[in-house]
């Protein structure tokens, strides 16, 4: 197994009712690189990564076996609290999902409701995150305008922003350019790479491309199995599963 | 799952087999040429390359359109990238039959300097070693790309006789010979020069089919 990474997945086995949908996961992401998961729609990549920050918890029926390890810590133990580690381990959905309310309010929101009461110590880390999230240049003038009159690629970055905030470890992104244009795309990736000096990255996406680009290792899931994992520059040019190459290829179903 | 991608790999494998076709019957032309002393078939070959000129280009061209429009990865990645590696390898080698091909119009009218043995030797192994990397490359055989890779020192070893013989025997003892060895001597540079490039391919097909680099290490061979 591998000890060197941040966090962990361990033997892990998860069912919707009786439907499995991952089966016998062992896969480690390591700090200050980026792990793209790819695979085909209901391959289990998505439900892999709402495991790691415990939003699984939310789904009915789910029965989960097995253990994931942040910093070595159990974190499916049953003294540990889902909202802690949701703040170690933030995420970033496909779709933008900034609140209703200011651009400074999307970002103040989370710290208040952690119980900083510090204005000062507030409106910096406000300031802090946006910049972080390569934002700052483009909404300074306007930090109480409504976050909904972003554009689509704004809002995303103003959802990473918002993540940031809480000051994660870890940072999962959902197919985070999938309903952006390519402009806003390359905004994010360059971010992504620019946030991997300080956090530990995984990502999923359906664009090969993009897994190519931003990531350090890939990892191909296909029907709730981890096929390979492996550097990104070799999965990409010689993988070693012919069902990785048949899926990256294009030949695949 | 089939792909209307694969029909475009299958014109760009068919183009540069073509490619390899025209590469080989060049030097088959230029030497046979030398043999006879044969001024219009080397002028023939001369001629000729211009098509070879132009296809490299189309080859190439259609290499970076897939690249562009496919962005392929994996085994797909290494065949385009190969090919078009490949495909200038092919355009030296028709290069190197138009040199040939000049060394044959500079000696024609001159009386032979001594019977061709070694030469003849040297062309059969660099167009043995040029139609197993075309096969190599064709039939995706890393088996048979090995076999030329290590053909090549045999290729260096005649060339060193024909060298040997025309500097020590001839020049070295009679100056005057020198205007008929320096075309001999030449043209078997220009052999084993396709040898190499020979190799280059045998080693690209390597890659294409093994991902492994053994460019410079052939002791990665095994």
């Amino acid at each position: 197994m591998d000890n060197q990474a941040k966090i962990k997945a361990e033997n892990i086995n998860f069912f919707y009712g009786k439907a499995q949908a991952l089966k016998d996961i062992n896969l480690g992401m390591h700090a200050n690189e980026v792990t793209a998961i790819i695979g085909p729609s209901g391959c289990g990549k998505s439900t892999f990564i709402r495991i790691l920050n415990l939003m699984y918890e939310l789904i009915p029926n789910a029965r989960l076996s097995g253990r994931i390890f942040l910093d070595g810590e159990n974190i499916l133990g049953s003294n540990i609290d889902p909202v802690d580690i949701r703040k170690r381990v933030g995420m970033v959905f496909q779709k933008p999902n900034p609140f209703p309310k200011s651009i400074f309010e999307n970002i103040s929101y989370g710290l208040e409701v952690n119980g900083i009461r510090d204005k000062n110590f507030i409106e910096e880390k406000v300031i802090e995150s946006l910049k972080k999230a390569a934002l700052w240049g483009e909404v300074k003038g306007r930090l109480r305008d409504s976050a909904l009159r972003l554009s689509g690629g704004q809002q995303q970055r103003l959802c990473i922003a918002r993540c940031l905030a809480v000051e994660p470890e870890v940072i999962l992104f959902d197919e985070p350019c999938a309903s952006l244009d390519p402009i806003s795309t390359g905004k994010i990736e360059e971010l992504i790479l620019e946030l991997k000096k300080y956090y530990t990255i995984v990502i999923v996406t359906h664009n090969m491309q993009q897994a190519a680009r931003v990531s350090d290792k890939t990892a191909f899931f296909l029907l709730g199995e981890l096929v390979e994992i492996g550097n990104t520059k070799e999965m990409f040019t010689a993988p070693k599963d012919k069902k990785t190459e048949a899926y990256i290829t294009g030949r695949f179903g | 799952m089939e792909r209307h991608f694969d029909d475009e790999l299958q014109l760009l494998h068919k183009d540069i087999l073509k490619m390899g076709a025209l590469a080989q019957e060049a030097i088959y032309k230029s030497v046979e040429a030398l043999k006879i002393r044969d001024k219009s078939a080397a002028e023939e070959v001369i001629k000729g390359d211009s098509e070879i000129d132009r296809l490299e280009v189309d080859i190439d061209e259609k290499c970076i359109d897939l690249i562009a429009r496919h962005q392929p990865l994996a085994s797909d990645l290494r065949f385009i990238t190969t090919g078009m590696k490949v495909n200038s390898e092919l355009e030296r080698i028709a290069d190197l039959a138009v040199d040939i091909s000049q060394r044959v119009l500079e000696l024609a009218d001159k009386p032979l300097l001594k019977p061709l043995i070694d030469i003849p030797k040297l062309s059969t192994v660099s167009q043995d070693m040029v139609r197993d990397a075309i096969d190599s490359f064709i039939k995706k055989d890393a088996g048979l790309a090995k076999k030329v890779v290590l053909s090549d020192s045999e290729a260096d070893k005649l060339r060193n006789y024909v060298q040997n013989e025309l500097v020590n025997d001839y020049m070295a003892k009679d100056a005057s010979t020198a205007d008929r060895a320096v075309p001999l001597l030449l043209v078997a540079r220009h052999l084993e020069r396709i040898c190499d490039h020979a190799t280059n391919i045998a080693e690209d097909v390597v890659y294409m089919v093994e991902a492994r680099i053994i460019k410079h290490h052939t002791e990665k061979l095994e």
